[in-house]
Formats: structure tokens, sequence, C-alpha cells
């Protein structure tokens, strides 16, 4: 499987706030947090970001609450992943447990400009810098993790392996 | 070789002997939480799973608490949403308005968690209920609807850094200073994915209420989970009112610690944690004048009954500057009623401050005390993120209830000690 698209790049410690707002988290309609996605990080964003598109942050990606909401945003409003030098903790299991691809890799961190073009060779865990002809290694995926993500979320993980009543 | 107390509790809910950091485990879980803002997305998901019932209905404990008294038509309908399902699955512990508060004053007070419990709670300060042995951390809705259908939840086992904290604490020095002081030293991600085990001479004499507010904000150092070890403190807060067995776990003396990092808590003063990060701390005397708009004294950080009695030892016989909104935000019901037969409200309402009813509210930036474009917070909550209590362009600083209260009369940020 692989992802083409546009780095839009970000900061260190993004918080979940700057992701999606508590002001919007009235509702669980996933394309309602969409509308609001990073607002707080960069108000014109969401008119900017095409259909997969790629956010390269720095260290701590989103740190601060649990809210699921934060990646669901991400994910419904197109970014097709996240690239960071590490994410905290929450963020990181809610999304593989919905299945919003991200990687770990410091150089592309710091390496990718906004608007490079990337491209991302997910069983190889390369990424590729079209716009400098440059390739990052990325972090390898835990194997249970790249179960969760093969099984498409904890969900339906959960459905396969567990009896459900 | 030895385990930490971390290890210890996540070996046992996975039936095994021994666990080491690193390890990924699918454990079973004591209590499960979520709120008005996570648990409909965690029904949601319950519901799209095809799950009809969930898998001990005594252990599913959901509070609504951000948006609540609800604050518009939205927040009403995710309100209704925990509430129908609640009474659909017949929840032991679903706590409406009037019986309720916030979550993380709520569940200790009420005995729900006892030592020794692996928690989960779609909420990420549920590492609150460290300060009583209990493993808990935040997660997200679908590791709820996951826990709702299966009692399990997955976890890589972290490592753990030990803090020992020396020596006696100054006046005017809190808790809240002590964690403040910590995420300053090591900063929000100094505790990615780890354990942080609180300890030392100066944590063995603090009450329950303040060893709670230091495991409420492990969080804010990214960590997993804020552990203190059980001891008389302990065992005197949770009998009479635990509503299980409990167990204790102790670290070995072989465990084995990440790091392990030492405080002479005489060299801390006051401190304050500037905008809009937990990591921007200063002690209060260092800082510049800061005029401010809004005082705010409560949260899951510092909303008990100690905290609202160290504000109104400041606040008697004073008044809330006349520029400044102060309010005061008990962390539950039962927490406002004994504020009341103690005379603190009283005080409270003599000195020109608000009493607000248990809500998370303007912590989050949700109600109750939303800041303006340009307006200046002091808040005993536990986060200062951009945007985080209202108009992208405000700022909250953070600091202990004698602080915030100090502040609140002068105008301006302060010592008690200066007031």
């Amino acid at each position: 499987m692989q992802i083409r698209g546009k780095a839009w790049k970000f900061g260190d410690d993004i918080d979940t706030d700057a992701i999606i707002p508590a002001r919007y988290l009235n509702t669980s309609d996933p394309f309602e947090l969409a509308k609001h996605c990073m607002e707080d990080a960069d108000k014109t964003f969401i008119q900017k970001v095409k259909k997969g598109d790629i956010i390269v942050a720095g260290k701590n990606f989103g740190c601060g609450s649990s809210r699921e909401h934060a990646p669901v945003a991400i994910k419904y409003a197109g970014v097709s992943c996240v690239i960071a030098k590490d994410f905290a903790r929450i963020f990181f299991r809610n999304a593989f447990n919905i299945g919003l691809l991200i990687f770990e890799s410091e150089e592309a961190s710091q390496k990718i400009n906004e608007g490079d073009e990337i491209e991302i060779d997910i069983k190889k865990g390369i990424i590729k810098n079209l716009t400098k002809n440059e390739e990052y290694k990325v972090k390898p995926i835990p194997e249970f993790m790249q179960e969760l993500v093969a099984a498409g979320g904890l969900i339906n993980y959960a459905k396969q392996k567990f009896s459900i009543k | 070789m030895g385990m930490t107390i971390g290890e210890k509790i996540l070996a046992a809910k996975n039936k095994k002997k021994y666990v080491e950091p690193g390890e990924l485990i699918i454990a079973d879980v004591d209590i499960v939480l979520a709120n008005d803002i996570t648990a409909p997305l965690a029904i949601k998901e319950f519901k799209n799973a095809g799950a009809k019932k969930v898998f001990d209905r005594k252990k599913i404990v959901l509070v609504p608490d951000h948006f609540t008294p609800n604050k518009d038509i939205k927040s009403a309908e995710q309100a209704k949403i925990l509430r129908d399902f609640a009474y659909e699955q017949k929840l032991t512990h679903y706590f409406e308005q009037g019986q309720a508060g916030i979550e993380h004053v709520l569940l200790p007070e009420k005995g729900i968690v006892v030592p020794g419990d692996l928690v989960i709670g779609a909420d990420s300060h549920t590492c609150t209920y460290g300060a009583l042995g209990a493993f808990a951390t935040g997660v997200g809705s679908t590791d709820v609807a996951f826990a709702m259908m299966t009692g399990k939840a997955w976890f890589k086992v972290p490592s753990t850094i030990k803090f020992i904290y020396k020596g006696k604490l100054n006046k005017w020095v809190y808790s809240k200073d002590l964690i403040l002081f910590t995420i300053g030293d090591i900063g929000v991600d100094g505790a990615l994915y780890k354990v942080m085990e609180f300890s030392g001479p100066v944590i063995e004499k603090l009450s329950m209420d303040a060893r709670m507010t230091i495991s409420n904000m492990a969080i804010e150092a990214g960590g997993k989970a804020g552990l203190i070890e059980v001891d008389d403190i302990t065992l005197k807060y949770v009998k009479g009112r635990a509503e299980r067995k409990w167990k204790i776990f102790k670290s070995d003396r072989d465990a084995k610690y990440e790091k392990i990092i030492e405080y002479d808590c005489e060299k801390i003063e006051p401190q304050v944690a500037m905008p809009h990060l937990p990591e921007n701390t200063k002690p209060v005397s260092k800082l510049e004048k800061v005029s401010i708009d809004q005082s705010v004294i409560g949260s899951c950080t510092n909303g008990r009954i100690e905290d609202l009695r160290i504000a109104a030892k400041i606040f008697k016989g004073k008044n809330v500057n006349s520029r400044v909104r102060c309010i005061i935000l008990p962390g539950t019901q039962n927490v406002y009623l004994q504020a009341l037969k103690e005379g603190l409200v009283e005080i409270f309402i003599k000195s020109g401050c608000v009493m607000s009813p248990p809500t998370c509210g303007p912590c989050l930036g949700g109600h109750m005390g939303i800041l303006a474009k340009g307006e200046v917070a002091i808040s005993t909550t536990n986060r200062n993120f951009v945007g985080r209590m209202g108009h992208p362009e405000s700022f909250v600083y953070l600091a202990s209830p004698a602080v915030a209260a100090a502040s609140a009369v002068a105008g301006r940020i302060i010592s008690p000690e200066d007031l």
C-alpha cells in the first residue's frame, strides 16, 4: 500500500486542544469534527488541505487529552497519515485503534519542508521525499499494532478474536 | 528480578508472575470509565460492533461531567446517549447531576476505585487514581468500547521513573507546586509512555487530597500512570468507602527503574506555569507583573475539600479584586456540601467569588467561565494550552489554590506571602 500527498508542517507538542478545540466537542459526528481540524494551530488548514495530504510534526504530537475526536478529525479531514518525531501515548493508541496511519521518524520530521511531495511505502517502511529526492527510515511498527491495522482497527480485531455478546 | 508497583499490577491482571517493560499484553480491567464527551463515541463503536451487553454492568462507570449541567442542545443530546445506555444496560455506576461531580474527584470519594485496581478511562486524567495505588490510565473511546465488550485492554508495559521528594515543604508550597515543579524540570514529554512513581518523606506526609493532585498531572509530563505506594494514609481513606476488596502492591527493593530523580523540597517555592504549556514553570516570585481577569479554583486537579479550605483561608475577610471574576468549582456534590457545613461557601460568597456546580466547565473551555480574546486567567486546573479556557488568544497560568486565591484578591499573580 502506498500513500502520496503534500506535507503540512507543524511544530513540537501539538496538543489535542489545538487539533480539535473542546468548544467543538459537543458532537461526535466525524465530518462535523473534521471541519475544525487543527483550527487552533492553523486556522486556514482545513481550507488548504487536500485529500491524501500528510501532516508532518515535531515531538510529542497529540499530547493532552484522551479525546479520540483528535485522530478522528484528522482522518475525516482527508489526511492520509501523520509523521512525527514521536507521539503522545494516548494519541498513539487512539490512532491505531481507529485506523489512522501514523509514522515515527525523526529524520522525516526534521527534513521534510511544508509543501514537499511525499510518498510512503508502508510495507517497506520507507518515506520518500519526491521534492527533495530523499529517503527516510520509519521506526518499525510493533507486531500487535500491525495486527490491529490489518484487522482494520480495534473493534474489528475484537470481532475476530473475541466472542461478542 | 524485582518489579515496580506498575509492573506488578499489570502482571497480576494478565495472570502472570512477571512482566517487563516493552512487553505487549492484553489485561483484565477492574473499572472502565467514560464521560459525556468520550462515552458517546464508545457507545457508538460498541453498537457498531454488534455488541448487545456489557461484560459486567458493575464495572462500567459513566459520569456526565464535562458539559454538564448541559450547556447547549448538542451537549444535552450527548449526555442523553450516556443516560439511555446506562439504563438500557442497567449500569450500577451512572451518576446523574445531583449525585455526581467531576469524575476523578467522585470515583475515589465513592470507593469505586481501590488499591491494586487496573483502571482505564476515556479521560486523560484517569491517572489521578495512581494516588490510591491503582494502575489507572487514560485511553480513547474505542479502547472503552473494546473493554465494555471484553473486559480487557491492551497495554505496552511501561518502564518506571522514580521521583523522590526530600526535605520539608516551604510555607505556601503545596502538592500542586511539587508537580508543577516536576513537569517544569522534565518537560511535557519527560515521562512519555512511562510510569511516574512518586515517593519520599514529603509524599509520605501528604494527605490523600494532596496526593491526588500530584498523580492527576502525571499525564502533563506524558506519563501513563502516576503511582504512589499504599500506606496508612491511603488505607485510612479507603476503609469505610471501598466497594470491593483491595490489594496492596509495593515496588521491590531490587525493582528496575529507568531513572531515579531526587528533589530537595526546601528549594521549591510556589510555582506558576505560564502559557501555553504546563512545563513553562517559574517560581511566582520570579514572575513579572501579570494582571488577571479571572481566577478558577477547583477541577479534578484541585477541587477537593482541602483545596477549598486553603483558598477560603486566604479569602477570609478579604475581597476579590473588583476587576476579577473568581469561580469556585467544588469537585463533587459531597465536597460542596462539606464546604457549606464548614462555612467555606459563606467566605467565598462574601469575598465575591461565584460558586459553580461541580463540572469540568471552564478547565477545557466548555462553559461556566470562558475567556474572551486577550484575557488572562490564573487557574488551579491542569492545562494551559492555546485556547484551553476559551479564545485562542487568551492566556492561562496554572498554580495552586493558594496562589489562585491570593491573585484573585490582588488582581495580579502574586504569592500568598505578599498579600
